[in-house]
C-alpha cells in the first residue's frame, strides 16, 4: 500500500511540475501522443501494402487521412509503422552516449589530475572532428544488417559534448557545502554519489538524454538520406529518402508523400526538444521539496 | 575550447613568477592551443591510415579484389596496380607504410582518384573546397548579424508579442533538421509555388561564366548559392537569436549599464557600445561549434542542391566508394573544422580584454 502511495505521489507531483512551464507541458503531451501512436498503433492499424493504381497520390480524405502514395498506398499507415524503428535507433544511441557521458563525465571531475587530463584531451579530440562525415565514411565501412548496431553505432560516436557538460555539472557540485557536509559526516561514497549528486544531476541526464535522441535522428535521418544505411523496412528516413530520390517533389500531387514523414520527423524533434522545459522543472529537487 | 581560454590566465600567472624561458614556450597560451589543433590532425590521419590499410575488408583488398573479379588481372598485377593508385607500397613493413603516408601526405600528395583516374585529390579538393567556404562563410556571417540583431531586439521587447512570435520561431527552425528545412525549401519555393528556378540553380555557376572579380560573376555565384545558403542562415539563425536574447537580459542588469545611463549617454550608444557588445562576447565561442556543425551537416545541404562543393564530392565519393578522394576530402573537412576552432579562440581572447592571454 506504502509503496503504490509513494509512486503516486511521486507521479502527482511530477506532473504538477510540469505544467508550471506550458509550452514544455504540450511538448511532453505531443511526445506522449507520438510514442503511443509510434509503440502501439503498429497492433491496431495494418500497414497498407497493396498496389492500388486507381488511387495514386489521392490527397488526404477520410478513407486517408494523410493522402496516398506513388502506389496507391495509405500513407497514414506507413507514418504509423515507420516511427518505431527510427525512435529505436535514437533511444539506443541516446542511451549509450548519456551512459557514457555521464559515468566518464563524472569520473573525469572526481578523479581530478591525470585521469581528468586524460578524458578530457581525448574528448577534445574526438569533439573536433566533425561528426556527421566520420559517420558517413564510417558507413562506408561498416555495412548495417541490424538496426541495433546502427544504433550503438550513433551512441559510440555521440558523447563528447554531452560529457563535458556532465564534468563542468559535476565539480561545480563537488564544491557545494551539501557534498561537503555529507562527506564530514562520513555519510560513505555510496551515500554521496547516489543520495546527494545523482538527484542534483538527475535534470542534466535527463535533458542529455533528450538532446541525445533528437540528434541521433538527425544523424540517423541523414544517413539513410545518403543510401548509406540499407534499411529495408520501411521508417520516416526511407519514406523521404525514396520521395526524394523517386523525384516525387516534382508532381504536384506527390507532395502529400513527401510533406507528412517531414512533419513527424519535424513534429518529433520539436516536441522532445520543449519538453525539456518541463522536465528541467521536474527533475529539479529543490522544487521538489517546496511543492 | 571555452574552458581551455578561460583557464589560461592563471597557468599565464604562473608563467611570470618561474622565468624559465622553456617552460615560458610550452605554457604559451598560443603554442599550446596551435600544438594540441596539431595533434588532433595527427590523431584523425592515423585513424584514417589505421582504417584504409588494416580493417577487415579495407579498401586496398576490395580494390585488389573488384580488379581481379572485373579486369580478369591476376593477383600480382592487380595489386601492385593498387599500390600504385593510394600510393601505399603494400611490401614493406606497416611502420615503413605509415611513415610513407605521413610524407606523403606533408608534401600535399593525397593520391589519385579512383573513379576518375589521372584526377589528383588535391585538385579536386582545390577545385571544389573554395564554393563551401563561400556559402557556409556567408550563410554564417548572414545568420550569426541577423540572430545578433534580432536577440537584441527580443531582449529589450521582452514579453511583447514581437518576443513571442520570434522565440516560437527561433524554437522550430533550430529543432528541425535542417536537411528536412532544405527540402521543404525545395518543395514549396521551387515546386509547388514557383518562386525559384530550382533547375536552374543547381551547380556552382551557370554555363559560360567564368571566374573572375566582376560583379557579373559574383551576382552568379549568389544565385547558384543561394539555396545552400538560405538553409544555413534559416537553421542557424534561431540559435544565436535565443543565446543572444538570453545574454542580453543579463547585460541589460550589470551596473556598467545603469551607470552610462546614469552618465546620459544616447540610448544607441548603450545598446551598441555596452549591452550589445558585452552580449555578444560568449557567443563567439558557439560560433566554433556551429562552423564544425555547418561544415559538417553542409555536405548533405549540397547533396541535397547538387551544389558542387566539397561535401557533394564527398558524399560522391562515398557512393561510389573512392576511398582515395573520400579520405582527401574527409581530411580537408576535419581540418577546416581545427582551424576555425584555433582562430576562435584567439578572436575571444582578443575581444574580451577581461581575458588576458598568453
Amino acid at each position: 500500500m506504502g509503496v503504490i502511495q509513494g509512486i503516486w505521489h511521486w507521479l502527482a507531483t511530477t506532473l504538477k511540475l510540469m505544467t508550471y512551464n506550458k509550452a514544455g507541458f504540450i511538448g511532453f503531451l505531443a511526445t506522449c501522443a507520438i510514442l503511443i501512436i509510434c509503440l502501439i498503433g503498429p497492433f491496431f492499424i495494418p500497414l497498407d501494402t497493396q498496389t492500388k493504381l486507381d488511387q495514386i497520390y489521392q490527397p488526404p480524405s477520410a478513407a486517408h487521412w494523410f493522402g496516398t502514395d506513388h502506389q496507391g498506398r495509405d500513407i497514414f499507415s506507413q507514418i504509423v509503422h515507420g516511427g518505431k524503428d527510427v525512435i529505436y535507433v535514437a533511444a539506443i544511441a541516446a542511451f549509450l552516449s548519456t551512459f557514457i557521458a555521464v559515468t566518464f563525465g563524472t569520473l573525469a571531475a572526481f578523479a581530478g589530475g591525470k585521469v581528468d587530463g586524460a578524458i578530457i584531451g581525448f574528448t577534445d579530440i574526438i569533439l573536433t572532428i566533425p561528426q556527421f562525415p566520420l559517420l558517413a565514411v564510417l558507413a562506408a565501412f561498416i555495412t548495417f544488417n541490424d538496426i541495433t548496431y546502427l544504433g550503438l553505432f550513433l551512441g559510440a560516436l555521440s558523447w563528447p559534448a554531452l560529457l563535458r557538460a556532465v564534468r563542468s555539472q559535476a565539480l561545480s557540485l563537488k564544491e557545494r557545502d551539501f557534498v561537503e557536509a555529507a562527506r564530514a559526516l562520513d555519510l560513505g561514497t555510496g551515500h554521496i554519489v547516489f543520495r546527494e549528486l545523482v538527484p542534483n544531476m538527475m535534470t542534466y541526464i535527463v535533458i542529455s538524454f533528450t538532446l541525445a535522441l533528437t540528434a541521433a535522428v538527425y544523424t540517423q535521418v541523414g544517413l539513410v538520406l545518403l543510401g548509406l544505411v540499407p534499411v529495408s523496412s520501411s521508417n520516416w528516413g526511407v519514406m523521404i529518402s525514396l520521395a526524394w530520390t523517386q523525384g516525387a517533389i516534382f508532381f504536384r500531387d506527390a507532395m502529400w508523400r513527401i510533406m507528412m514523414p517531414i512533419l513527424a520527423i519535424a513534429l518529433f524533434q520539436l516536441s522532445v526538444i520543449t519538453m525539456t522545459r518541463s522536465l528541467e522543472l521536474a527533475f529539479n529537487p529543490r522544487l521538489r521539496t517546496m511543492v | 575550447m571555452t574552458t581551455t581560454a578561460t583557464s589560461e590566465p592563471i597557468s599565464g600567472a604562473q608563467v611570470n613568477t618561474t622565468p624559465n624561458p622553456l617552460r615560458r614556450i610550452t605554457q604559451n597560451f598560443y603554442v599550446r592551443r596551435i600544438a594540441k589543433a596539431l595533434f588532433t590532425i595527427w590523431i584523425v590521419i592515423t585513424i584514417i591510415f589505421f582504417l584504409i590499410r588494416l580493417l577487415p575488408g579495407n579498401p586496398v583488398e576490395q580494390y585488389i579484389a573488384r580488379l581481379i573479379e572485373t579486369q580478369g588481372m591476376d593477383y600480382e598485377n592487380a595489386r601492385s596496380q593498387a599500390a600504385a593508385l593510394f600510393a601505399i607500397d603494400l611490401d614493406a613493413p606497416l611502420w615503413k607504410q605509415y611513415l610513407d603516408y605521413l610524407v606523403n601526405l606533408l608534401q600535399g600528395n593525397l593520391g589519385v582518384s579512383l573513379t576518375s583516374p589521372g584526377t589528383t585529390v588535391a585538385s579536386i579538393i582545390a577545385r571544389f573546397l573554395p564554393w563551401t567556404l563561400f556559402s557556409v562563410g556567408i550563410g554564417l556571417i548572414l545568420s550569426f548579424t541577423i540572430g545578433i540583431l534580432l536577440g537584441l531586439m527580443m531582449a529589450y521587447r521582452r514579453e511583447g508579442i514581437l518576443d513571442h512570435t520570434l522565440t516560437i520561431f527561433a524554437s522550430v527552425v533550430s529543432s528541425v533538421p535542417n536537411y528536412l528545412i532544405g527540402i521543404l525549401l525545395v518543395v514549396w519555393l521551387g515546386v509547388q509555388w514557383k518562386v525559384l528556378p530550382i533547375a536552374q540553380m543547381r551547380g556552382t555557376m551557370s554555363p559560360g561564366v567564368a571566374p573572375s572579380f566582376t560583379f557579373a560573376f559574383l551576382y552568379d555565384a549568389l544565385f547558384h548559392a543561394f539555396l545552400p545558403i538560405i538553409t544555413y542562415v534559416l537553421t542557424t539563425m534561431g540559435t544565436w537569436m535565443l543565446s543572444m536574447k538570453g545574454s542580453t537580459v543579463g547585460a541589460l542588469g550589470e551596473d556598467f549599464v545603469t551607470v552610462a545611463r546614469a552618465r546620459g549617454l544616447k540610448d544607441w550608444r548603450i545598446t551598441t557600445a555596452y549591452v550589445g557588445r558585452n552580449a555578444a562576447l560568449p557567443l563567439f565561442t558557439q560560433l566554433t561549434i556551429a562552423i564544425g556543425f555547418v561544415v559538417g551537416g553542409s555536405f548533405l545541404i549540397e547533396t541535397l542542391f547538387q551544389y558542387q562543393g566539397i561535401g557533394y564530392v564527398l558524399s560522391g565519393a562515398i557512393a561510389q566508394r573512392d576511398y582515395p578522394v573520400m579520405q582527401g576530402v574527409f581530411l580537408v573537412i576535419t581540418m577546416s573544422v581545427i582551424l576555425a576552432n584555433l582562430l576562435a579562440d584567439f578572436l575571444y581572447g582578443w575581444l574580451d580584454p577581461r581575458i588576458k592571454i598568453g
